[in-house]
């Protein structure tokens, strides 16, 4: 592996004659190396995006296997098989495969439950990875690009899901299916001629299932694929961003190389997400269709939902007026049109063209590869908690009737709370959340200027009570610090500046003695001082020397 | 038996008119119209009274020809003390909202004349019925009658009116594919997929099928309680009921073969699960990784 041509000598071993026999034809090991050694920062929010694509390489596994047993056909056929209480009910033959795949298929039933668990785990990474994303400015230029792939990632992640769902042929996804066909017809002009290119023909037809089957196992997942593709390609171009911190500049990346660490770390991750989807598929019911029974557009069941991702377009559906306009001619626009294909469109466009917009709203077209912590762009965390907070509202509000049943709460309660507070509290959010970074970095300041409060209280020969302030730089005559803001977190406490012996290591239970420790810690100096010459000796801030991520607010070395 | 058909309603006429009069009438503003009504009544009574007693006369006069109708007698003899003791149950617990002669009370209760013994099964044996306070609708609490007295308060209201009972025998009789058929065509939009229950408007609601007894559910189906309708037997015949029954009795016992249930409520549940044990537990895992770089 580590044989190159370079080598003066040739390789003595097997392995690397074989290396360089396939270097000499291929010419790999300049770029192996170079990948080998890419540094990821050790953040641990930087991990979201990875259980994403963990989560899809799952997908692709256990989908793969559902493949053999399912069939994608909507004729009518008599179940026969061995879930007693649907025996001698007429079915689509698809739904008669995934009862088959459920009961008689060795595994089946549990890799169709982490298959499903994963499909939820897959969306529910996206979005987290996004308000990370989001949060902390990452899309900013050079990153729009990758911004917008990513969105695309996440609609066709939904995509995904809603033709997955709607494969089994159940009543639950049958409602569903129903309610997508019912949007495609509330478009304006083509909704009829749209509805019959999709189903070819009225609802239900023959031919849905097949061709979401093909959507969704070979179309969408290609272009997923592709996109997946894409987006890492330009991650690794681009390189991280990373947090500010000691060492850490627009021109570096301070962490972990893909090999050998961050690897272990990805790999850990890998059976981390694998392990937890497969103990939901294997304990968790998800998605029970032999209870749901097969589709049958006579029957609609209360509680029928769609999977979490599309609930705040349910939502919106539910709260938004039975408002449909009429026009002259036998026209309708249905009020189903609004709050779906319009509302939805909007909130992704807005999404989609969030960087563009705050480029153009702030004026700054520079290059970042520094991240921003929350606190400091006020307005974009509020602008994000707003949005958020907009979407919960609708997210809740698609399951309003199983709350208003649990609950006990009257649905209609449910509901106007749904519309006021859509329209109240995001505003609400905003403000809140402008206070918060503004209170946050006020206090940031002051610690950076009158040092961290350590709990002692002195009474002065005058009687006055002070408490006494530890600096955290050099002060001024007045006892002011010099420390300029670095957008670094602040330490605020005196156990992160070793106030206190440092923290006894292990995360369940002390894998240290604490005696020893204590005993370390007296022989050594107390103080920012000492802290800080040992911290010299170290490349990064890492989060366990102390617990926090970084030194900011410490005078900074020289910059290179 | 026919001779309480022949006469079912006269002696229980009495037995009413009776129970007003030992009540004091005076608040009532219609007691002197009562007054001039009642000597027609009293004659009234008189005849029903002869008829009582030549009725009884032969009914004594043929058991003791033939003994074996008295343990016929002695049915009809428990059946009339469970009217009456019915009656005073009814007394303690029903009478302010439905009225002192089960002719229900405006705004507080419906009348009960011929909703017959099934509907006071399922509203009382499923603790819906006594009422405490007025309500979308009446919530499930906690049985306060014991099954005699429930016997006790249908026997009263069966006596007053007849209507629909609940039939005896295997209830779960019936076809479980097409009692599921039955169910998600008919119950379902309510009562949700597998009968865990879903809210309809302004607080109400329709309850999980869950804990039910078979007798509770076929006389849900019979007498559409709340805001249920009613499946008489045109809609639903008998078996078809005992048809949903079993099914319905069917998927409540049924081990769910994908692990925990999470009350099988669909997505909704799921959603929840994936946010607060997946991705909660993902965020604890590369926390924990973060931290040990």
């Amino acid at each position: 592996m580590a044989t190159t041509t370079a080598a003066p000598g040739a390789p003595t071993t097997k392995i690397g004659q074989a290396a360089l026999e396939v270097d000499d034809r291929l010419i790999v090991a300049g770029p192996l190396r170079r990948t080998l050694n890419k540094v990821f920062p050790d953040h641990w929010s930087f991990l979201l995006g990875e259980i994403a694509l963990y989560a899809f390489m799952i997908l692709l596994v256990s989908g793969t296997y559902l493949t053999f047993f399912y069939d994608a056909s909507m004729e009518e056929v008599v179940y026969e098989g061995v879930y007693a209480p649907l025996r001698g009910v007429e079915m689509s033959a698809a739904y008669e495969s995934t009862l088959g795949l459920s009961f008689d298929v060795r595994g089946g039933l549990l890799i169709r439950q982490i298959h499903h668990w994963a499909a939820l785990l897959f969306v529910a990474a996206i979005v987290i990875h996004l308000i990370r994303i989001f949060f902390t400015g990452a899309f900013r230029r050079p990153r729009e690009t990758n911004w917008l792939i990513g969105v695309v990632l996440l609609v066709l992640a939904l995509l995904m899901g809603v033709t997955g769902y709607s494969l089994p042929d159940d009543l639950l996804s049958g409602t569903g299916l129903r309610i997508i066909s019912a949007i495609i017809l509330s478009l304006p002009v083509i909704g009829t001629w749209a509805h019959w290119a999709v189903f070819n023909g009225d609802y239900v037809g023959t031919e849905i299932i097949g061709r979401f089957y093909i959507a969704h196992v070979l179309i969408i997942p290609a272009i997923l694929l592709a996109l997946i593709a894409a987006h890492l390609l330009i991650l690794v171009k681009q390189k991280h961003t990373q947090f500010p911190g000691a060492g850490r500049t627009e021109h570096n990346v301070v962490g972990n190389r893909l090999f050998p660490t961050f690897a272990g770390k990805a790999t850990a991750l890998l059976f981390i997400v694998f392990g937890l989807c497969a103990a939901l598929g294997g304990l968790v019911q998800i998605n029970p269709i032999w209870l749901w029974g097969p589709y049958n557009p006579a029957q609609v069941s209360a509680g029928s939902q769609p999977d979490w991702y599309i609930g705040f377009l349910d939502g919106s559906t539910r709260l938004f007026p039975a408002w449909d306009i009429n026009l002259p001619g036998d026209y309708t626009i249905p009020a189903l049109f609004w709050p779906t294909v319009v509302g939805a469109g909007l909130m992704f466009t807005v999404l989609a063209l969030y960087p563009m917009i705050e480029r153009k709203l702030t004026g700054d077209t520079a290059s970042h590869h520094l991240l921003q912590r929350p606190r400091d762009v006020p307005v974009r965390t509020a602008v994000g908690a707003m949005a958020l907070t907009f979407y919960v509202v609708l997210w809740i509000s698609g399951g309003n009737d199983v709350i208003a049943d649990k609950f006990d709460i009257s649905l209609n309660a449910m509901t106007w709370f749904g519309r006021i507070g859509c329209l109240v509290l995001p505003p609400f959010a905003y403000w809140m959340t402008y206070r918060l970074c503004l209170g946050l970095q006020r206090h940031d300041r002051e610690v950076l200027e009158h040092g961290i409060e350590t709990g002692v209280i002195r009474r002065l020969p005058s009687g006055e009570f002070i408490e006494v302030h530890q600096p955290l730089g050099p002060v001024d005559e007045h006892g002011h610090g010099q420390l300029a803001y670095g957008g670094a977190s602040v330490p605020k406490k005196m156990n992160q500046v070793g106030g206190a012996r440092r923290a006894i290591k292990g995360f369940f239970k002390p894998i240290e003695e604490p005696a020893e420790v204590q005993r370390q810690a007296e022989l050594e100096a107390r103080g920012l001082e000492a802290e800080q010459s040992d911290r010299q000796t170290i490349s990064s801030g890492r989060p366990s020397e102390g617990g926090r991520p970084s030194e900011g607010g410490r005078p900074q070395a020289p910059r290179d | 038996m026919s001779t309480t058909n022949a006469s079912s309603e006269a002696p229980l006429e009495g037995g009413r008119r009776g129970l007003l009069r030992r009540r004091p009438a005076a608040g009532t503003p219609a007691a002197a119209a009562r007054d001039r009504r009642r000597s027609k009544q009293r004659r009234r009574l008189a005849n029903v009274a002869g008829l009582m007693a030549a009725l009884v006369l032969t009914g004594v006069g043929y058991s003791a020809f033939a003994p074996g109708a008295i343990a016929a007698d002695e049915q009809s003899d428990t059946e009339s003390i469970a009217v009456e003791a019915g009656r005073e149950l009814y007394v303690l617990s029903c009478i302010t909202c439905h009225g002192s002669n089960l002719q229900g009370v405006e705004d507080r209760g419906p009348s009960l004349i011929g909703v017959g013994s099934a509907s006071v099964y399922f509203q009382v044996s499923t603790g819906r019925m006594p009422l405490v306070r007025q309500e979308a609708q009446a919530p499930e609490h906690p049985v306060i009658f014991t099954e005699a007295e429930i016997a006790q308060l249908m026997a009263y209201v069966q006596a007053n009116g007849g209507g629909p009972s609940v039939p005896s025998g295997d209830l779960r009789d019936g076809e479980l594919a097409e009692g599921g058929e039955l169910f998600r065509l008919n119950c379902a939009s309510c009562h949700n997929f597998v009968g865990e229950g879903g809210a309809l408007s302004s607080g109400k609601r329709a309850p999980s099928l869950d804990g039910l007894t078979d007798e509770q559910i076929y006389a849900a189906m019979l007498t559409g309680p709340e805001n249920m309708p009613v499946f008489g037997d045109n809609q639903l015949t008998p078996e078809e009921k005992r048809s949903v029954i079993d099914y319905v009795q069917t998927i409540q016992d049924q081990a769910d073969p994908g692990g925990a249930p999470i009350g099988r409520a669909g997505p909704v549940a799921e959603g929840l699960v994936i946010w607060v044990a997946g991705v909660g537990a993902l965020l604890f895992g590369i926390f924990w990784m973060g931290t040990k770089a």
